[in-house]
């Protein structure tokens, strides 16, 4: 009896945890399918509502911001797009350096590790202002070159790849050698397999890292070709405060639930891999 | 020319430490090499030089009639057995033995059948699709040997490779490596600490001991006619006994016993070795034996006990013979089986 009670309880504080984590969405989404009309005289709504395709299918397809020119679908796109290249480049990049990092005998590595693992201290809304000098110099300011690349190096996902290389046996390089692998073949035939589920929890990581990314692309962006969603979110259906319409609520509780999903979908896809690699079991 | 010539051959590392002293050795082509020595004597740097994977701090090693000091490794045409076998983890075992020629551009069709040759002279073609995790101990050093023989290398290296096993597979697949390495011919050098397994596998054996080989030769003239004691205490088991003394005129005077008319002129403290094998129960011999422990083995009884001020003598008799603890046992040596190191040095001396 005792370890049913203990059980009860267990499930009792995770049913709990998924509640609070859920109703807020269910809220947002429910919300979206009223029209705002609705949602400003009742408040927030639990039940369905009938406003669904009218909300969505105007969120994507409506001309906003202050040219009147830039669709949600538009914002999506360019986040999607920054956040794929911030991902897939960080991977790539700190799969790299680390490496050169393990395998490669040169000078002050030990040093230089340490230099880019402090770098965790200086998070980019730190280094702001030389970050935007440099991007605007080099005259990158409004282009997805110059959304990804000031992010593109990961401190996190160095020391993750530099753990998970430590781990691997020499004599595994050694062999290699013998069977006549030169570096590069190490790497790609050795290490990026190996790695693999590493590299999925990695991707996804900072595929939302870079999704959810707003003072960066907020400053560099002038123009509006380049905003993403998750700007639009301040921005975006704010015009009709100052007019006399009513605030665009159920449509911007639309356009929340929209954003979520490509991280959501990201997880989805690449959970199998994600779990199996913060856990290491493959080896 | 020998097959693979080492000369002079040293290796210092960056803190100083000199592993390998000057080492001069010839291996013939077809040879199985032993290198045997306790834990950190150089053997398996020695071994890695070999195989490129350690820097030659100095001296020339030949293979086949080329310099290799500065060949990379992969193009040396070695293979190598690993202790923990350093098989890929992420490739089936097919993959695992077709690596190394996939590697240098050899044609699909000739991997296969090179790989299927190597499979069916190990018994592992059924395991091909298998991923190494999913095999048994035994079958893991198959495919270790596999990926060594598909290659057919001018030169196999074993770096300890039946340390993993339990002593059933062990003795087992010392045996297989021995049939193999005569079906297949190619020259081969071993790295043990295993004694046993040195004397059985090898053609030649080299005993190392802080960076420096003392004795290569024949497994039985090494055991036969050990040239320091330190290859006297390393090989045989179980080990020999050591027991101190002064030699005087030919005269060997010993924890209680004299032994006349030495083959040797030489003056001074020594150390007086016996194997535990080399002896035979008499009415009236030279050791007087108090037995303190019986250890039966079956085909042979191994007494332990004290001579005088010795404890720990060891002999052996056949397993038939009864001998019970407390007795007293009169031993003679069996035609002057006994070896005499000059105590400074170590050195044989009769």
């Amino acid at each position: 009896m005792k370890i049913k009670l203990s059980q009860i309880l267990a499930h009792i504080v995770l049913i709990l945890g998924v509640l609070l984590m859920v109703i807020p969405i269910w809220l947002s989404f429910a919300s979206s399918t009223h029209d705002t009309v609705t949602i400003l005289k009742e408040g927030m709504k639990f039940g369905l509502g009938d406003q669904l395709t009218r909300n969505y299918n105007e969120v994507l397809n409506e001309k906003g911001g202050w040219s009147e020119e830039v669709t949600a679908a538009k914002m999506f796109i360019n986040s999607f797009i920054m956040a794929l290249g911030i991902a897939t480049l960080k991977v790539i990049i700190s799969a790299m350096s680390a490496y050169a990092l393990v395998y490669f005998r040169f000078k002050f590595a030990v040093p230089i590790f340490w230099l880019i693992f402090i770098t965790l201290l200086v998070p980019l809304e730190v280094r702001i202002f030389p970050s935007y000098k440099i991007v605007s110099d080099l005259g990158l300011t409004n282009s997805y070159t110059g959304l990804v690349l000031p992010l593109v190096a990961s401190a996190t996902a160095t020391f993750f790849f530099r753990q998970f290389y430590k781990t691997i046996p020499d004599e595994l390089l050694e062999s290699a050698k013998l069977d006549g692998a030169n570096s590069w073949r190490f790497f790609i035939d050795f290490l990026v397999p190996l790695s693999k589920t590493m590299i999925a929890a990695m991707f996804i990581f900072m595929f939302v890292y870079g999704y959810s990314q707003y003072l960066w692309p907020l400053i560099m962006t002038t123009s509006e070709e380049y905003w993403t969603v998750v700007m639009g979110m301040k921005i975006i259906f704010t015009e009709s405060y100052e007019g006399v319409a009513l605030p665009r609520t159920a449509e911007r509780f639309a356009y929340i639930i929209l954003s979520m999903i490509p991280p959501v979908l990201v997880v989805v896809f690449l959970q199998k891999w994600f779990i199996k690699g913060l856990i290491q079991t493959e080896k | 020319m020998s097959f693979l010539e080492l000369n002079k051959v040293t290796k210092i590392y960056p803190n100083g430490t000199k592993a390998v002293h000057e080492t001069s050795m010839n291996v013939e082509n077809g040879e199985f090499m032993v290198f045997v020595g306790p834990s950190g004597c150089g053997k398996s740097t020695l071994l890695r030089m070999i195989a490129g994977l350690e820097d030659i701090t100095e001296g020339n090693i030949n293979l086949d009639g080329i310099l290799i000091n500065k060949v990379d490794p992969s193009e040396r045409d070695v293979a190598m057995v690993f202790q923990n076998y350093a098989l890929y983890p992420h490739m089936n075992v097919y993959n695992n033995l077709a690596y190394g020629l996939k590697n240098r551009g050899i044609s699909k069709e000739d991997i296969e059948k090179k790989v299927n040759e190597a499979a069916k002279l190990l018994q592992i073609s059924e395991y091909l699709q298998r991923k190494p995790s999913m095999l048994s101990g035994g079958q893991r050093q198959r495919v270790a040997m596999g990926r060594a023989i598909v290659r057919s290398p001018k030169i196999f290296l074993f770096d300890e490779p039946l340390s993993n096993l339990d002593a059933k597979l062990r003795i087992q697949m010392r045996l297989e490596i021995k049939k193999l390495q005569q079906k297949v011919g190619v020259t081969s050098i071993f790295v043990t600490h295993d004694q046993v397994e040195a004397m059985t596998l090898a053609d030649r054996l080299a005993v190392i001991n802080n960076g420096l080989i003392e004795q290569l030769g024949t497994p039985i003239e090494i055991y036969n006619n050990p040239k320091s004691m330190f290859v006297a205490g390393f090989i045989g088991s179980p080990q020999m006994n050591f027991l101190e003394g002064e030699l005087k005129n030919k005269t060997l005077t010993s924890e209680g016993f004299e032994i006349n008319n030495v083959t040797s002129d030489f003056n001074g403290p020594v150390i007086l070795g016996i194997r535990p094998e080399h002896m035979s129960q008499t009415d009236k011999g030279l050791i007087n034996l108090s037995v303190d422990l019986v250890e039966q083995l079956g085909s042979d009884n191994l007494i332990y006990g004290e001579i005088k001020n010795k404890k720990d003598f060891c002999f052996r008799c056949p397993g038939s013979q009864i001998i019970k603890k407390g007795s007293k046992l009169s031993l003679n040596i069996n035609d002057n089986n006994y070896y005499v190191f000059d105590k400074s040095n170590g050195n044989r001396v009769n």
